[in-house]
């Protein structure tokens, strides 16, 4: 490659190899480690966005867990005790959760906390072009609200009595109107997050092209809708059928 | 028809050097020719203070023709102001109104010190650019035509990355104060030729440890920077970089 580009030829008839003109030790810092690399702003974004597939992925089968709602009291019931007898295999997914929640939390906190810094003085006038989204100005509030959900909703369905069948649980703890109105409410402030979260994992790891961007913005608004709608569904149905999971 | 000439009023950041305390003055101006470059109206206004026995604002500018990066000011909240793909000096009066107020600022971020008024020091994009963003093997002589095939496409996206004039509008347009699309237009046009590759890892490594060393903060793909790029370069750049980064932390010797 040297010698098409123009190296020249040492007289052994081998081009020369690539020599550096800047021997400067500052600019030419020896390449990183990967422990170095993971903690530039690039290496947390990459460790924020694969944080954030695994909280996806958790969601999704959390979502499709729940729907079994939709088949009664018994199947739900029966559903739980069936998941709870995988006792290891639950521990072990609620580990690998937890390590995600809090690398995505603690990283999150950290670039919040530097990009806080990054402007010391503000402008006067403050105009965005069209290109923010309600989802991205907001990420690290919708995630805090996100975070004192998680917090309550764990509280209400799993520190609690586990000998209480699941159906009858979560009719007690959804048949309550002011609960119900805040479950629905964080749902929402959870889907404001995807709805910039599942774009941007594509671009900070890198992945995302011009040519599925478009695809990709619409999938991203499809899966928070979806999402959303999947657990702001129960509580309704929970509230307002009386029979519900009865 | 529009106006050929208008009556505007400024509200401009004045500030002494970069210890004091900057505040806004208020000036305005009557008779501006539509036809002026925003910065010409500057030059109006710097005439008038001048003959008043005033300070004249200090700006930056050089070319006046959108090719040097030097000039830059956020004009009613948008950096080079209103009009998408255009440099402060490509930016004409006949843009704005009779009667409008115009708030201009200097770009503001950490890494980009006032110097005075609406000059900025961008030495951190020089410093950013000193930690690889150039190759260092002898290219030798220009090499014969077509020895190396490039593909249009290609080289048309090193084309538009390169297309960087490092004016700073990226930065002083993110609510983050990143500079990543400035680093990444720089890696990319780097990675797509051939001539980049040999130092491409660790052009990717340096580059993002050195933007994180000079105080600029963490790109949050707010997008705000293709908005305000005078040159309308595209975050696929940023992804570009993003992903040469990952590969090399992860793949680099
Ligand atoms: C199930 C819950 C959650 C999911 C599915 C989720 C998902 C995501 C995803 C996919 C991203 C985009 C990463 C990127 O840009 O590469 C993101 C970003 C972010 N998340 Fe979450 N997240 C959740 C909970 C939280 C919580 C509890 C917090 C904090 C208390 C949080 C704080 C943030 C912040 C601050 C960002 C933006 C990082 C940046 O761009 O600087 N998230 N989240
Ligand atoms: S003065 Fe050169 S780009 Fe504006």
């Amino acid at each position: 490659m040297f010698r098409r580009i123009g190296g020249r030829l040492k007289s052994n008839g081998y081009p020369e190899p690539c020599r550096r003109i800047n021997h400067d030790p500052e600019t030419h810092a020896h390449i990183m480690k990967l422990r170095q690399a993971i903690l530039t702003s690039v290496g947390r974004k990459a460790l924020m966005a694969l944080s954030g597939v695994m909280l996806s992925l958790f969601l999704f089968a959390h979502g499709a867990g729940n729907a079994v709602a939709f088949l009664g009291s018994e199947a739900l019931n029966s559903y739980a005790a069936k998941l709870h007898s995988l006792s290891f295999a639950v521990i072990f997914f609620e580990c690998v959760l937890l390590a995600a929640f809090v690398l995505h939390i603690l990283l999150g906190m950290s670039l919040f906390l530097e990009n806080s810094q990054a402007r010391p003085v503000r402008y006067q006038v403050e105009r965005s072009s069209a290109q923010r989204t309600p989802g991205s100005r907001t990420m690290p509030y919708s995630g805090v609200v996100i975070l004192i959900f998680i917090a309550v909703h764990l509280v209400n369905f799993h520190f609690t009595d586990r000998s209480i069948p699941a159906a009858e649980l979560v009719r007690k703890v959804l048949r309550q109107p002011f609960y119900v109105f805040f479950h629905i409410s964080a749902m929402a402030v959870l889907a404001l997050h995807i709805s910039h979260g599942f774009w941007s994992l594509f671009q900070s790891l890198g992945l995302s092209h011009p040519k599925y961007d478009a695809a990709l913005k619409n999938s991203t608004l499809g899966l928070a809708l979806l999402l959303s709608a999947l657990f702001i569904v129960i509580p309704l149905c929970t509230l307002f059928i009386d029979e519900f999971l009865l | 028809m529009a106006k050929q000439k208008i009556d505007i009023t400024l509200q401009i950041w004045r500030q002494e050097n970069p210890q004091s305390q900057g505040s806004f003055q208020h000036y305005s101006l009557s008779g501006i020719s539509t036809g002026l470059s925003f910065l010409e109206m500057l030059d109006v206004l710097n005439e008038n203070l001048t003959l008043n026995g005033q300070e004249p604002v200090a700006f930056d500018h050089d070319c006046r023709e959108g090719i040097c990066g030097m000039c830059g000011a956020v004009v009613n909240g948008r950096p080079h102001g209103p009009e998408p793909g255009t440099t402060l000096c490509q930016l004409h009066m006949r843009h704005f109104k009779d009667g409008d107020h115009l708030v201009i600022e200097p770009f503001r971020a950490r890494p980009f010190p006032i110097e005075r008024d609406l000059v900025i020091d961008r030495g951190s994009l020089d410093q950013l650019i000193q930690a690889g963003g150039y190759v260092s093997v002898n290219t030798g002589g220009t090499p014969e035509a077509n020895t190396i095939a490039i593909p249009r496409e290609t080289a048309e996206q090193a084309m538009d990355a390169a297309a960087c004039i490092g004016c700073g509008a990226c930065v002083a347009s993110c609510p983050n104060g990143s500079a990543m699309l400035f680093a990444g237009a720089k890696v990319s046009q780097l990675a797509l030729l051939p001539q980049g590759h040999p130092e491409g890892r660790e052009r990717a490594l340096n580059m993002v440890k050195r933007m994180d060393e000079l105080g600029f903060g963490n790109c949050g793909n707010e997008r705000e920077c293709e908005a305000s790029c005078p040159k309308r370069i595209s975050i696929r750049h940023i992804a570009r970089l993003n992903r040469e980064f990952i590969k090399a932390a992860l793949f680099s010797e």
